[in-house]
């Protein structure tokens, strides 16, 4: 089990992470765009400190240095990769593949009672498996405090299967910068009234529109 | 006998733990080490430095002053002053430290939290430098028991 999850980590790190190439310097160039969402949530956790941050995304160096840099105490829970893991995953007679949602939540996302003022889920339920996704938005609303706020990305009808997956490094208060990661392919288009169900345990939501493929929503537990 | 070959992290000063050696128990010591090897229960090297291999596996709860993890930890982390995950690290625990380095590629599932630096009102009182000494028993096929203080935490406390 130990060397299958080795062998999984050193997958998703890329060559350039065992080739002996130098380090800190991005395999990938990296983008920035403006972002209305990552600027409504700054200013809900502006002018707080020791607010307690969950980032569900890959582990970003930038993320971390940027909100541990404003007082917070972050988080860190890449569940997209975590989900990949071969022991959640079970091939069906049919040839299709499911995550055991048991052990993935057994193993996952395991927190003591509301402590999370803050998430940031970015686009991680376009990626994510169909079985995790409403699972997830629950474990994530059962985890967070009540007031707390989430951000999130949604890729419109627009962006093709093959939409790149990115990390999103926090760049500024408004900005981020982009980064290509693993080519993880989308699952699925949520429109809007599906992300007003997915979120419909939550007490508000706001869409904010991009000029790309990608509408950003925070919501308020 | 092989005439002893010095790698390319070897530092005559600093003591080493090599990557076929399982530590069992409660590793502790005075003195800079670099861990290669395996350990299972918990490290204590108070005001020096620690260094985990690529090779380095550990699970355990770690505490000294400087932390560099290349290899895997699987236990909470206490720098006093400093951790630093380089690309090649999966660490699944917590961090506390005052400073942090993190270089791109790593993994790291836990939270982080930042130490303001407190300076101390009086001067630390030094210790007198004793032997590396570890209550550990360094076998592949030890049993000895291992305890740690549990750190706040926010997933579970981990347990070795």
């Amino acid at each position: 089990m130990a060397s299958v999850t080795q062998n999984f980590f050193r997958l998703f790190r890329g060559e350039a992470a065992h080739n002996g190439e130098i380090a800190n310097g991005h395999a990938e160039p990296r983008g920035n765009r403006r972002s209305s969402g990552l600027a409504e949530f700054t200013k809900l956790i502006a002018g707080q400190e020791g607010l307690c941050i969950l980032d569900l995304g890959p582990t970003s160096p930038q993320n971390i240095a940027h909100l541990t840099g404003l007082g917070h105490r972050v988080y860190n829970e890449d569940v997209l990769l975590a989900s990949m893991d071969p022991s959640f995953v079970a091939k069906n007679e049919d040839g299709t593949s499911s995550v055991n949602l048991e052990n993935f939540l057994a193993d996952n996302l395991k927190y003591n009672g509301q402590q999370f003022d803050a998430v940031l889920a970015w686009d991680i339920p376009d990626y994510l498996h169909e079985t995790l996704v409403k699972a997830m938005i629950e474990r994530i609303s059962s985890v967070m405090k009540p007031g707390g706020v989430l951000l999130a990305f949604f890729h419109t009808k627009d962006a093709g299967p093959d939409a790149p997956y990115y990390r999103y490094h926090i760049a500024g208060k408004d900005s981020l910068d982009l980064q290509r990661g693993p080519q993880f392919r989308l699952q699925r288009v949520f429109n809007n009234r599906h992300i007003e169900n997915l979120f419909r345990d939550y007490s508000n939501i706001k869409f904010f529109l991009a000029r790309d493929n990608v509408r950003e929503i925070l919501v308020v537990r | 006998m092989e005439p002893f070959k010095q790698g390319e992290n070897f530092r005559a000063d600093v003591a080493h733990i090599g990557k076929s050696v399982l530590v069992k128990g409660e590793l502790s010591g005075s003195e800079d080490l670099y861990l290669d090897g395996e350990v299972e229960g918990s490290i204590d090297l108070q005001e020096h430095s620690l260094t985990i291999g690529p090779h380095g596996r550990v699970r355990a709860n770690v505490k000294a002053r400087d932390i560099v993890v290349h290899g895997k930890v699987d236990g909470n982390i206490h720098g006093t002053e400093r951790v630093e995950l380089k690309r090649s690290a999966v660490l699944m625990g917590d961090i506390s430290t005052q400073r942090i380095i993190i270089e791109d590629g790593a993994f790291f599932k836990g939270a982080i939290d930042i130490k303001k630096d407190a300076k101390p009102a009086a001067p630390a009182v030094k210790e007198t430098p004793k032997a590396f000494a570890a209550t550990a028993s360094v076998s592949s096929t030890s049993t000895s028991d291992s305890g740690f203080a549990p750190q706040a935490s926010l997933i579970q406390e981990k347990k070795y």
